[in-house]
């Protein structure tokens, strides 16, 4: 027989045993679709987690109060009241400080919000307007805190897009109302826009308050909690730091660096603590993808074993009437490859539209590189092509009576 | 004997093993079958008689002895020369039919000739005419689940026919079928040899085998009687 001949009658035994085939082909859509959804999936989470941690702001450096303790866990922040306003203002000011373009004093605190009949508990940031240029916030309605509102000390707020919809309900127009904050009624002049983000990275879920409203009027203290900066370029970080720890511990007059009451983190060290969590994280993808394809595998290996030998009967029978091995080996071959590939492409198809529609539900953004469905193609076809082709030449070397009688 | 023998077996044995026991299943068998008989292969169950069949079609292979079949020693032969014989010289009519499953009885018939890489054109004429022959002319597309184990087993010796072999081998062709429908392949079998087809067919059956002109009995892996149906002549044991 040639190969069209061949190609022919495997497509009509195929189509012949309508559910056999659709079994097996289902058997390889499973296997190479949950590989590529799951793949896909772990390449979003990726992304998203990378913009999110970029969005946070550009050359950013932070000086917080208290040592950082073994694996970057801060200890009892809230305990250590050294960072001043004074501190930001000479960070600021003073001539030492020659690579610092904008100086952002902060104090936030969790607390409850309440509005009307709802309440939350949230993120409460007093900030200056230049908080607003350090970490890349963006308006979508009203404005920020302004400097008035700072040395006036004035009881507004500017709400994140998660405040608002816990608070008022989804796309409500909160500027203009109140709101309540550990016994004082503040004003909403403004609505910052999406910088996206979930759990404990969501940027989204924070009020913001005037630094002074925050200090005075709403938890009585006159510290800071951080001091954001943006140095003038990615080339300084580290003069930059220097600068600001030799100032600081002048300022707070102590002469050993290693007993310093503060820390200072540049955006580098929280690229490198994501960038090898993100490591972590694909390591752990990797692992993920590795068992789904195993476990494709097995499953693509199972229906092709139990497919073919079930037909070792009939390959005795072809034997019998004159087919020799190459021929019998060759037709199940060729049909495991449109088996395979048939199940494959449906299979790409179906892991696409799974992960489309959970990075949607999850609203994290839809990756998928090229050579992640080439590996789950190539072993699932691989693994179904050689679990066709194997148990078919096992079949056509005994001897056709064995293979008649074979139950 | 004056006419030319188309198979011819000498001493042949063959022994099954496995670990523990050896089961002689032929045991020095030698006979001739001239062109053109009709002979029936008779014997209880357990008496070789299907060992010696599949021998005799080259579905297996005997431990020791000789098998001539049309002047080619099939002993000799590698397996895809094996396949060719049994394409090419061989009809197989099997007990159970085996017919493709959910093929129609054209694809059923056309197969052999595929594997012999016959036109298209000739395999759908070829068989056409060989379904017509047994009577299936209305049947063509029908699949096999769809007929009856006596149109399934027609369907089975059209199949046989096709490739013109040099012998017919029947394994129990009506064991499987009611006794009506046994008749009408037992008058087509009957046809067949006065054309001058050779047959060989195993039965259990007395009546099926007084179709045939000359029954060899076997017993315990041994020719025990050979002889047509009247004149039964013992061979010594």
């Amino acid at each position: 027989m040639d190969i069209a001949g061949l190609f022919l009658e495997s497509l009509g035994t195929l189509t012949l045993n309508k559910t056999r085939t659709g079994l097996a082909i289902l058997g390889i859509v499973i296997g190479i679709g949950s590989v590529i959804a799951l793949i896909s999936l772990g390449q979003g989470s990726q992304q998203a987690i990378q913009s999110q941690i970029e969005s946070l702001g550009s050359n950013l450096l932070t000086v917080q109060p208290g040592a950082v303790s073994q694996g970057g866990i801060r200890g009892a922040a809230g305990g250590s009241t050294t960072l001043t306003m004074d501190d930001a203002k000479a960070i600021s000011s003073s001539p030492q400080i020659t690579t610092i373009n904008k100086v952002s004093p902060e104090l936030s605190r969790r607390t409850q919000v309440i509005t009307g009949g709802s309440n939350t508990n949230t993120q409460i940031v007093g900030a200056t307007p230049t908080y607003a240029e350090v970490h890349k916030v963006t308006m979508s309605s009203g404005n920020f805190i302004s400097q008035r509102d700072v040395d006036g000390m004035t009881k507004v707020a500017v709400v994140g897009p998660q405040v608002v919809t816990d608070l008022f309900g989804e796309n409500a127009n909160p500027v203009g109302q109140t709101i309540r904050v550990n016994g004082q009624m503040l004003n909403i002049v403004g609505v910052t826009a999406s910088k996206g983000g979930s759990g404990f990275m969501n940027q989204d879920d924070v009020i913001y308050v005037p630094l002074t409203t925050a200090q005075k009027q709403l938890f009585g203290v006159n510290y800071l909690s951080s001091i954001a900066m943006e140095a003038k370029s990615a080339d300084v970080m580290v003069g930059a730091q220097d600068e600001v720890g030799y100032l600081l511990l002048g300022r707070h007059k102590l002469s050993d660096p290693t007993a310093a009451d503060f820390s200072i983190f540049s955006q580098q060290d929280i690229l490198n603590t994501a960038s090898s969590m993100t490591g972590t994280f694909t390591a752990l993808l990797s692992g993920i993808a590795a068992i789904s394809l195993l476990v494709g595998g097995i499953g693509i290996m199972n229906i092709m074993l139990v497919t073919v030998t079930e037909r070792t009967r009939e390959i005795g029978l072809r034997k019998a009437l004159g087919a020799k091995k190459k021929i019998i080996t060759t037709q199940f071959l060729t049909e495991s490859i449109i088996l395979t590939f048939t199940g494959g492409i449906i299979g790409i198809l179906f892991g696409v539209c799974v992960s489309l529609l959970i990075t949607n539900l999850m609203s994290i953004p839809f990756a998928l590189s090229p050579s992640s469905i080439l590996l789950a193609f190539a072993v699932s076809a691989g693994i179904g092509i050689l679990f066709g082709w194997y148990p078919a030449r096992r079949a056509a070397n005994l001897q056709p009576i064995e293979a008649l009688r074979y139950e | 004997m004056n006419k030319k023998a188309i198979i011819k077996t000498t001493h042949l044995t063959k022994i099954y093993k496995t670990d523990v026991l050896e089961t002689v299943a032929l045991s020095d068998v030698t006979f001739q079958i001239a062109k053109g008989e009709f002979v029936a292969i008779m014997g209880p169950s357990g008496s070789g008689k299907s060992t010696l069949m599949h021998i005799l079609g080259a579905l297996d292979l005997p431990t020791s002895g000789q098998y001539i079949l049309d002047g080619e020693n099939v002993g000799e032969l590698a397996d895809d020369e094996l396949a060719d014989i049994r394409n090419r010289k061989i009809g197989f009519v099997f007990q159970a039919y085996n017919l493709l499953p959910r093929t129609t009885a054209m694809k059923n018939v056309m197969l052999p000739m595929a594997y012999a890489d016959v036109p298209k054109e000739e395999r759908l004429e070829k068989a056409k005419k060989y379904l017509e022959m047994v009577g299936l002319g209305n049947r063509l597309e029908h699949t096999s689940n769809q007929l009856s184990g006596g149109q399934q087993q027609r369907v089975a010796i059209a199949r046989a026919l096709v490739m013109n072999p040099a012998i017919l081998l029947a394994d129990e062709p009506t064991g499987n079928i009611a006794s009506a429908q046994a008749s009408e392949i037992m008058d087509i079998f009957q046809k067949l040899n006065d054309e001058g087809h050779t047959i060989v067919m195993i039965t259990h059956e007395p009546d099926i085998a007084e179709h045939a002109k000359r029954i060899i009995h076997i017993r315990d892996g041994k020719i025990s009687a050979d002889g047509n149906g009247h004149t039964q002549k013992k061979v010594k044991s």
